[in-house]
């Protein structure tokens, strides 16, 4: 294809998309100002706002309370990414549980069901409480006593109930024409679930699990409660020594940071719609004119 | 399931067909699809199956590759009864082939995966094994450069030839096609046709449900019309469908004839 120079129409059509494109800009910009400067100018001419900066905007406190709210922060990262796993896998094992047929399987099938349905109904802080305060007091040999080990239990429990029904409906969204083949071809039942079936509803559902995992990351904040000195606690116990509300938007403005990536990446892979020979029909509605 | 019917002895293994299907009845609530289907068919035979969607065509496909449980009727296979619920459903789907009409190949594997899926599973062929198997069959469905394709990145009519590879590789006993042609565009058929009448050349034994007349014609050894959940004629191509004696028959293949797929 070389010697093709664009015709006259084409270059005005291009020509055309390049300024419509620059004055998009331009326009996106000057109206982000105004906006952004209402915004702050409503803020900062309010009666209160010396007192509001004072006690939430002190850059000196924020520097000072930054190092113990961070350490704390890493206690979250912590706690998320190893409650992350346990949940992935039983979420799992509790999806599967409820495709079992037969009645052997029946108490897993229900117990499966009930678990589903009382963790997705509690309350994440009262599951918290009950777990935190509730366990140590059986005083059971082997029960641990560590807050943070307690409190990532209690996200285990409740994430977990909303992770299995994430896989459910990715198993559920697999065509049963797919299981069709796979027991046409002699595959067992379990054989087609771990073959055919689970492959293509956990590539299906893997955005939503991103999603899952964000709101994981922040709720992590609430194992703060039991007395675990992450950066929710760290923040808390700055705020009282120096007066000053300032470290918990400092630790706000962290959690978020943390978030933001896992977000955008969260975005970027349901634009894809998941891996090659494997999209759900997402991919390829393209911005139209 | 109903009770199952004691199974008949069945007459010398010599004359007795491979697949027998008798008295089959399957409704879904209250639409009764099959209402009473027999069907004999010899090994080494084609069997078409035409009529108008809904006619059940499908359903009996399904209810032979035991994808449907009969509501009532037996239907054997080298004289056993496959509908007795105690016998391993399992172990009689691996002994036939079924192509269904949208392919459904396996999205999040190669095509070589798709392939040698059932040798390794089913039948614990070893890996190695099943792959020379898998690339020996895709050669004869004119597909070995594909072998490392997903599914998606193919044709409609090379995903279909896909579908009977993976169909054909365990050597089963009996083919069932189900419209394979019917998700393709007009100027892919051909090919997949060409295969299937090579491989009633090779003696593979089939029952082929399609709208393709002219595959009919030149392919089956038999035609059976079905209308209403029963075989409404049955016959050679040339009589049923060059002189029906059924007005329902003839009505249906008028109008495909009107429909250009003759």
């Amino acid at each position: 294809m070389t010697g093709w120079t664009p015709s006259p129409r084409q270059q005005d059509r291009l020509a055309y998309r390049r300024r419509q494109a620059r004055r998009s800009v331009g326009v996106a910009l000057a109206s982000t100002v105004a906006v952004a400067g209402l915004a702050v100018l409503a803020l900062t001419s309010s009666p209160g706002w010396p007192r509001v900066r004072a006690s939430f905007f002190d850059p000196d406190v924020a520097l000072a309370s930054l190092p113990r709210v961070l350490e704390g922060l890493w206690l979250n990262v912590r706690v998320m990414a190893v409650a992350a796993v346990v949940i992935l896998v039983v979420a799992l094992a509790l999806a599967i549980a409820r495709t079992l047929r037969g009645p052997v399987f029946f108490p897993l099938r229900a117990a499966a069901a009930a678990y589903v349905d009382v963790f997705r109904g509690l309350p994440l802080i009262l599951v918290l409480l009950l777990v935190g305060f509730g366990l140590p007091g059986l005083r059971l040999q082997g029960i641990p006593s560590s807050a943070v080990v307690l409190g990532g239990l209690a996200l285990v429990l409740t994430y977990s109930a909303y992770v299995a029904e994430v896989f459910r409906a990715g198993i559920e969204s697999v065509h049963p024409s797919q299981v069709a083949a796979a027991r046409s071809l002699g595959l067992s039942r379990s054989q087609a679930m771990r073959t055919v079936v689970l492959p293509q509803a956990v590539r299906r559902v893997v955005p939503a699990l991103l999603n899952d995992l964000v709101a994981l990351q922040k709720d992590s904040g609430l194992i703060s409660i039991l007395g675990a000195i992450d950066a929710v606690r760290a923040a808390q116990i700055q705020t009282s020594q120096y007066a000053n509300f300032t470290p918990y938007v400092v630790a706000g403005v962290l959690f978020v940071l943390l978030t933001i990536p896992l977000t955008r990446f969260t975005d970027a892979l349901a634009r894809r719609g998941g891996w090659a020979g494997a999209t759900g029909g997402l991919a390829g509605a393209g911005a139209l004119r | 399931m109903s009770a199952p019917a004691p199974t008949p002895p069945s007459t010398s293994p010599s004359t007795s067909p491979l697949l027998s299907v008798q008295g089959v009845r399957k409704a879904f609530g209250t639409n009764v699809v099959l209402d009473g289907v027999d069907l004999d068919v010899d090994a080494h035979r084609c069997v078409v199956l035409i009529g108008a969607s809904g006619s059940g065509k499908s359903t009996l496909l399904r209810t032979v590759d035991l994808l449907e449980d009969v509501d009532d009727g037996v239907i054997l296979l080298d004289g056993e009864d496959i509908t007795d619920p105690r016998r391993d459903a399992d172990a009689v789907r691996a002994r036939m082939g079924m192509v269904f009409q949208a392919f459904n190949l396996f999205p999040h594997m190669r095509v070589l995966d798709n392939v040698t899926l059932a040798s390794r599973l089913v039948h614990r062929v070893p890996r190695r094994e099943a792959q020379e198997r898998a690339h020996a069959m895709l050669e004869r469905v004119g597909l070995g450069a594909r072998a490392d394709a997903f599914p998606d990145e193919l044709s409609g009519g090379q995903q279909q030839r896909v579908a009977i590879a993976r169909a054909l590789v365990t050597s089963p006993r009996l083919m069932l096609l189900d419209e394979v042609t019917s998700a393709l565009d007009p100027e892919l058929v051909g090919e997949v046709l060409d295969l299937l009448g090579e491989l009633k050349a090779e003696g593979m034994t089939m029952v082929v449900a399609t709208h393709e007349m002219g595959f009919a014609r030149h392919v089956a050894d038999e035609v059976c019309y079905l209308h209403a959940g029963t075989v409404h004629e049955r016959g050679t191509p040339e009589q049923v469908l060059g002189d029906p004696q059924q007005p329902r028959t003839r009505e249906f293949l008028r109008r495909i004839i009107e429909a250009g797929r003759a």
